[in-house]
């Protein structure tokens, strides 16, 4: 089985230097890159079918193919040359129970920046930031001096490759926010302003960082580019037997024997997952689990055959999101764990829009209520209203939505569970 | 199905089918949430304001939009974040966005302290108002509120942070409209805290607006605190500011005989909806205690106090006996002195009574040669005079010798918004955004500023 994007990682987990990576095959996909035109690599990341691995699952291709690149773009030069065009790595990983992308860039930190390299020369940007997590600071360390190690072989820097096409990349550490991992809220970030939202239209790729063009792309989406361009749409869509195209990072975290990450193929069984993480702990049996990270919709312990890829979770009913899936047990209670998930989203909203802002927390103090023996019937439908009141276009942005799918499939999987809160005056775990 | 036309509907006027009604509407440069409110329908919202448009935070103006007319489901959408277009299908009365709008309400008054009876704002509250029109009236939040500390802003402006509904128009007039730097939006998610990074008087000129354009009781005017009546109990009248040449119109209002507050009068050609901290609080001099409000006749070494009439009379008599060679007069005509600083009417006052050819304008005669050759310049020149208005839309703008901020700080103010046309224009255009999408518009001339 091949795991192109983690294959190369050493198993004591330090950085694979510029040498190794190289000497594995590292920055032919840059140098095919540059051999072709913008256009004609956006095109070959669209004909692989590679989804953004961020939790959207957006064609990473066609949200190339929106940067208006101007009538020389097929020559190679920038269509729009009045001023910058960035390439921005998401590198903000920051949801509960997700760090897939903290091991890509520990282990292997030039793959990201080769993918990064095409993806700004495929959308012709002169200026590349990794917007990355504070905490990630063995990250730092490695992808600081992989930028430089990429500068001085002149992969980064003033005409790349011999090409006539420069690019600098600089490293931004962000002051910690989730509102952070959404493209706007971490582009204002960057700017030095409150992490708020912006709304769309205008997309990033027009009016972006700035106001100038932008693309923004998750970790994972960008280490996956590297193989593309060197290996081709057809290696690239045999990597997997699903209709989603290539590997994806899982993890498992919950009471499992072995929690961790895999690299897999796409559409590999929730089942299969949870037997590599070595299956429940002892006398522990497994009730649901959120799929995606926390802010995906519960999947029953009858749907373990659901495969893990964009569309299957989307049909079972849920999100693949960033394939980080939180399992939870039957000696856990459901309303403490969704109680964790909402008082995160509560704290994290970023205060810009009242249903959010207003609603989570409300929501937060209500479980915690229930948590404490407060509840009252009338609970469960304030919850269940909420559930439809943070609904996607009634929120700002995404957050609100997001953080109400464990809450709404909890309230239908866990009826009895939130009932026996109320009705009993107390947590029966407790 | 009747078609309602306004007066002002022109060619290219677009058609919009809300709740079952035909409209046909003037929508140039206006979102759906200003044309609904245009033609008069009820829809609250708190974050939008007509000078400094949309940005989608509170979410109150939530109505439902159709697809077409087989669309009977819908979908809620936030009115002020959305474009006008012909052939539009959409309710405000649809039952989810009612119930959707009402929640939007709930959730405000979540942390607010409901302390109407002690508030400035009480009476003249928004926000009083959009919870009477979205019909919230029963609390379901039974948890405890957030609480903040307030700050002292100084002589001008009270600052009540428990009241806030967190619709962020304070930061957008002070930062974005007024370019103020010391007033922030600090803190996050059910905390978000608008002030200063420490106490201290707010720096901005045009601070005083924050009154007005709070929609509750956070900002509230400091000097009416001091004399405070409430906003029925003021006597008003429609005014022209007296602070400099623009002619900012104000309603200042009294009570028992002294001025209480001054407050913006909206003239679209002038100061628009804003009024500079000179307009706004310079009028205490009004209520003096040592402005002569008694008119008093002085006979031997007594005065006697006498009545306005009276005095007028007895002044007047004094005066042109004195210029006449009546018994009262000493034979030395009265000469009149009149100022460039007072009225036309005063100086013609002055004038008359003591006959043009004992008065002196109070101008020397260069000064009035060069007020007069100004005056035919600018009737019968090629460079008309500039409105406010128009200053705010000009390209460019030449000031020449004059302290703008100082000496007519509205005009200011509006060359400030001019300082962004082209940019903002030129994105527009080449990114189609609309000029009531505020956030985008400013962020697309981030760079080109």
């Amino acid at each position: 089985m091949l795991k192109p994007l983690t294959a190369d990682i050493r198993s004591d987990r330090t950085a694979l230097p510029l040498a190794a990576y190289e000497a594995a095959g590292g920055y032919q996909g840059l140098r095919k890159a540059l051999a072709q035109t913008p256009i004609q690599v956006q095109q070959a990341v669209t004909a692989s079918g590679l989804r953004g691995r961020g939790g959207a699952g957006f064609p990473t291709g066609l949200k190339w193919s929106f940067v208006p690149m101007g009538g020389s773009a097929m020559g190679g030069s920038a269509g729009d040359t009045s001023g910058h065009r960035y390439l921005v790595v998401n590198a903000d990983e920051k949801e509960p129970g997700t760090m897939k992308d903290r091991w890509l860039m520990e282990g292997n930190p030039h793959q990201l920046l080769e993918g990064a390299l095409i993806a700004a020369w495929a959308v012709q940007a002169d200026i590349a930031y990794i917007f990355l997590r504070r905490e990630y600071t063995l990250c730092a360390e490695s992808l600081t001096r992989a930028i430089a190690e990429a500068q001085k072989a002149g992969y980064v820097g003033e005409r790349v490759l011999g090409t006539g096409w420069s690019v600098t990349m600089r490293m931004h550490l962000s002051a910690g926010r989730y509102m952070c991992g959404e493209e706007s809220g971490l582009l204002n970030a960057l700017e030095g302003r409150r992490a708020t939202p912006r709304n769309k239209p205008p997309f990033p790729q027009v009016s972006g960082l700035w106001g100038r063009p932008t693309v923004v792309n998750n970790v994972e989406t960008l280490c996956n580019v590297p193989h593309i361009l060197r290996e081709g749409a057809e290696w690239y869509k045999a990597l997997s037997p699903a209709s989603d195209p290539g590997t994806k990072i899982y993890g498992v975290s919950g009471k499992l024997n072995r929690p961790g990450l895999w690299e897999l193929p796409m559409g590999t069984t929730a089942r299969e997952l949870i037997d590599l993480a070595g299956g429940m702990r002892d006398g522990l049996r497994l009730r649901g689990l959120l799929p995606g990270g926390a802010s995906t919709d519960f999947l029953s312990a009858e749907q373990l055959d659901v495969k893990m890829d964009f569309d299957s979770v989307a049909k079972a009913g849920s999100r693949l999101g960033t394939g980080t899936m939180i399992v939870l047990d039957d000696h856990t209670c459901p309303v403490g764990m969704v109680l964790t998930l909402e008082r995160f989203f509560a704290r994290e909203s970023c205060g810009f829009c009242t249903p959010c802002r207003e609603g989570l927390p409300w929501v937060a103090r209500t479980l915690e209520a229930l948590e404490q023996g407060k509840g009252e019937p009338r609970d469960l439908e304030i919850l269940q209203q909420h559930v439809g009141l943070l609904a996607p276009g009634r929120t700002y942005c995404p957050l609100a939505p997001g953080a109400v799918e464990p809450l709404g499939s909890a309230l239908k999987l866990f009826r009895d569970d939130f009932e026996a809160h109320v009705h009993q005056k107390r947590c029966p775990w407790k | 199905m009747k078609t309602f036309t306004p007066a002002t509907a022109r060619a290219g006027a677009i058609h919009l089918t809300i709740d079952g009604r035909r409209y046909e509407v003037d929508a140039e440069g206006k979102n759906l949430l200003h044309v609904c409110l245009s033609l008069g329908l009820n829809l609250p919202y708190f974050c939008w304001h007509p000078a400094l448009h949309s940005v989608g935070a509170c979410r109150q103006c939530a109505v439902k939009l159709f697809k077409d007319e087989a669309d009977v489901k819908g979908r809620i959408i936030m009115s002020c974040m959305t474009p006008v277009t012909d052939g539009m299908r959409l309710s405000v009365e649809d039952p989810e966005a009612r119930m959707f709008r009402s929640q939007v309400t709930e959730w405000l008054m979540v942390n607010h302290p409901h302390d109407c009876p002690i508030c400035d704002e009480g009476g003249e509250c928004h926000l009083q108002d959009m919870v009477v029109m979205t019909g919230h009236s029963y609390r379901r939040y039974r948890f405890t509120k957030r609480t903040h500390r307030n700050q002292d802003l100084g002589p001008f402006i009270n600052h009540e942070m428990n009241r806030c509904i967190q619709c962020y128009r304070c930061i957008r007039f002070y930062r974005d409209y007024a370019g103020g730097k010391d007033l922030e939006a600090l803190g996050a998610h059910d905390d978000v805290y608008f002030g200063r990074q420490t106490d201290g008087t707010l720096e901005n000129e045009f601070s005083g607006n924050l009154v007005e354009v709070c929609p509750t009781g956070v900002f509230t005017d400091k000097t009416l605190k001091m004399h405070y009546a409430r906003k029925w109990d003021l006597q008003t009248a429609p005014s022209i500011c007296v602070h400099c040449a623009v002619g900012c119109n104000t309603i200042p209002g009294e009570r028992y005989g002294t001025i209480r507050r001054v407050r913006t009068r909206y003239n679209g050609d002038v100061n628009g909806y804003f009024l500079c901290d000179r307009g706004r609080y310079g009028y205490e001099f009004v209520n003096g205690a040592r402005r002569l409000r008694q008119p008093l006749v002085r006979t031997g070494d007594s005065l006697q106090p006498a009545t306005s009439a009276d005095a007028v009379s007895r002044a007047g008599a004094a005066v042109s006996g004195a210029a006449g060679s009546g018994a009262a007069g000493s034979g030395v005509p009265a000469i009149g002195i009149g100022s460039p600083r007072a009225s036309l009417e005063t100086n013609y006052a002055l004038r008359a009574l003591v006959g043009p050819a004992n008065f002196y304008l109070g101008v020397s005669d260069r000064h009035l040669e060069i007020l007069r050759l100004m005056t035919q310049v600018l009737r019968e020149g090629p460079a008309p005079v500039a409105s406010v208005r128009q200053a705010a839309k000009s390209d460019a703008a030449l000031i020449l010798g004059e302290d703008v901020w100082n000496t007519a700080p509205i005009l200011a103010l509006n060359l400030r918004q001019a300082s962004t046309n082209a940019p903002a224009a030129a994105a527009m255009k080449k990114k189609k955004l609309n000029a009531w999408d505020d956030a985008a518009v400013r962020e697309a001339i981030r760079l080109e500023k």
